[in-house]
């Protein structure tokens, strides 16, 4: 199949070329962050006072590396760039302590986001007949809506199905012949549990393709959904502090993720020592925007580990492409493609005077869907003796939780010292997941 | 004319309920009834013992969690209609019954009911204008 390009300059630009670029478009970066009360003061103390002192690539390395708590010390406007008027949209996301994380985004913002989005799913093969059913969430989630606008600018038929309610995502599918769908690798699953259910079969779909992300899965899941629904399947990455989707894409080849690197300069770390590493060697991903006006950030480290592949696609593609995310450098668990950090939830335990502050974080699998428990211990000296007032204090979590993290957990009491107490805070997570 | 009804958290875990019995026990207290409360992850044991005190010292040493509530016990005819009567009294007075269960020994022919209400004061004035014997802490021990 011959190569189709959504850009053909852009996306197949020579090495030389796409860095002259980088160059240009790192200056302006630098130039909005100045302009950012955060920036200002980092940039400064670097002895970066202007853009001008960006003479090369190279001069990357002169910048400090900014992480998700400058984001969360910096909110609501630290980091904000521009004038308020010209924003015209926002996303926030839970931050690891409860303070959220906020992106604005001008419309040039977002215009260049939905483009890289559009060019993304046109090199899996995605055109303006299709039928594209968004099950991931809309709102505040970028997920939902950065796919949407994407597959909109390409012209497919957008079906904004957000996630949830099964039976009338297949019965949307069914009516209108869906031919691309974007979930969760789990929800997938789930999806195709639930077909005979509903009282549908495969014979119902038309679906062709599918973009799964927001959770991390193996080749194996990949197949498995493929061989299930006789699709293709592509791997995506992205986080919302780069927009969200749209940062690095599979191509029709299916061997790793093209990051686009006409709109964000990428470096792989060792995450001890913050040097950088060779290609083909794992380490954590960092990433520059270089077309982001309302907030730019500059180095930013993205927790996730991987590596630049180094070989060319033969796609022809010059935008170098990562392997597929194989951890954490820190805590973060994604729950049903949403992340939450163990640290919300023992936030909010401390919050509750009639438990202690040992906790317990069960991660299973009902079915195709991740499960949630969170196991307390309840305080000896406020318990009154009632059954009512205990499932009164189990919905109180629960409902607290679910304000935190936005995932519906099950709660569990228990005797005081019951559960196993640890020093350190990662023992405190059971992940008793199947690796998907 | 209240008595002392103790309450142990457990939790749904094997050896549980033993665990309590144990330890009472140990301590010498003798058990005059009890139900259990549960829902599918924990459980609330209640007791009536010839010394909540010393019941709750030996379940407290033996790290479990307990408290005291008050109820009130009622002699009821152990003939049919007997806890009718009884219920009707509260029904007129507006006496709502959290939970209620019964003692396993009897005095004479009259069986002994627990109650727990909202309003405890009320329940024993409205049960004793109505000539129903409100059971006292002594009786309990006699027992």
């Amino acid at each position: 199949m011959a190569t189709l390009f959504r850009d053909k300059a852009v996306e197949s630009i020579e090495r030389g070329a796409l860095e002259k670029y980088q160059l240009t478009y790192l200056r302006k970066s630098v130039e909005s962050a100045l302009k950012t009360p955060f920036y200002q003061k980092r940039l400064k103390k670097a002895g970066i006072s202007c853009a001008d002192k960006i003479k090369s690539l190279e001069d990357l390395d002169r910048i400090p590396f900014t992480v998700k708590d400058d984001l969360r010390e910096s909110y609501p406007r630290g980091l904000l760039a521009v004038d308020i008027k010209d924003v015209v949209r926002i996303h926030t996301s839970s931050g690891t302590t409860g303070i959220p994380t906020v992106i604005y985004h001008t419309q040039h913002d977002l215009d260049c986001w939905t483009e890289l989005v559009t060019r993304s799913i046109y090199a899996c093969g995605v055109r303006d007949e299709d039928v594209f059913q968004n099950m991931m969430t809309y709102g505040m989630f970028t997920g939902g809506l950065g796919l949407h606008y994407g597959a909109e600018r390409l012209g497919s038929l957008v079906i904004p199905s957000s996630s949830g309610n099964t039976q009338r995502q297949l019965q949307l599918m069914k009516d209108f012949q869906t031919t691309v769908v974007h979930a969760t690798p789990s929800y997938m699953f789930h999806l195709a549990t639930k077909i005979g259910e509903f009282g549908f079969t495969l014979k119902d779909l038309f679906l062709k393709k599918a973009f799964l992300g927001a959770e991390p899965y193996s080749e194996n899941t990949r197949r498995k959904i493929e061989d299930f629904f006789k699709i293709d399947v592509y791997n995506s990455y992205g986080l919302s502090e780069m927009n969200g989707p749209g940062v690095a894409f599979e191509c029709v080849e299916k061997n790793n993720m093209h990051l686009w690197e006409d709109a964000y300069i990428m470096e792989i770390i060792h995450p001890q020592t913050g040097k950088r590493v060779p290609d083909g060697e794992e380490g954590e991903l960092v990433l520059t925007t270089l077309c982001r006006q309302a907030t730019p950030l500059l180095r930013y480290r993205t927790r996730d580990l991987t590596m630049i592949m180094p070989d060319p696609c033969p796609c022809g593609r010059t935008h170098r492409r990562i392997f597929r995310i194989t951890g954490r450098t820190d805590d973060m668990m994604i729950i049903n493609g949403v992340n939450v950090f163990p640290s919300q939830i023992e936030q909010v335990i401390m919050r509750v005077p009639e438990v202690g502050n040992n906790y317990q974080i069960c991660l299973t699998r009902e079915g195709a869907l991740d499960r949630l428990t969170v196991k307390v211990e309840i305080y000896s000296k406020l318990f009154a003796g009632d059954l009512s007032e205990l499932e009164k204090l189990k919905a109180k979590i629960r409902d607290m939780l679910k304000a935190s993290i936005i995932i519906n957990p099950v709660v569990e009491l228990h005797e005081p010292g019951s559960l196993p107490s640890f020093e350190l805070k990662s023992k405190r997570v059971v992940d008793l997941r199947e690796k998907l | 004319m209240k008595i002392t009804q103790i309450s142990v958290f457990l939790e749904n875990k094997k050896g549980r309920l033993l665990d309590a019995t144990v330890a009472l026990g140990k301590a010498s207290i003798n058990i005059k009834a009890l139900t259990i409360a549960e829902n599918e992850d924990f459980g609330v044991l209640r007791l009536i013992v010839n010394d909540p005190e010393g019941a709750l010292q030996a379940l407290k040493a033996n790290g479990f969690v307990a408290s005291l509530t008050e109820i009130v016990a009622v002699e009821v005819e152990d003939s049919p209609g007997g806890l009718a009567k009884v219920l009707s009294v509260l029904n007129d007075h507006d006496l709502n019954v959290e939970y209620m269960y019964a003692f396993v020994e009897k005095t004479e022919n009259k069986a002994i009911l627990v109650f727990r209400f909202d309003d405890i004061d009320k329940a024993i004035t409205a049960l004793t204008n109505a000539n129903i014997r409100v059971v006292g802490k002594k009786d309990i021990q006699g027992l």
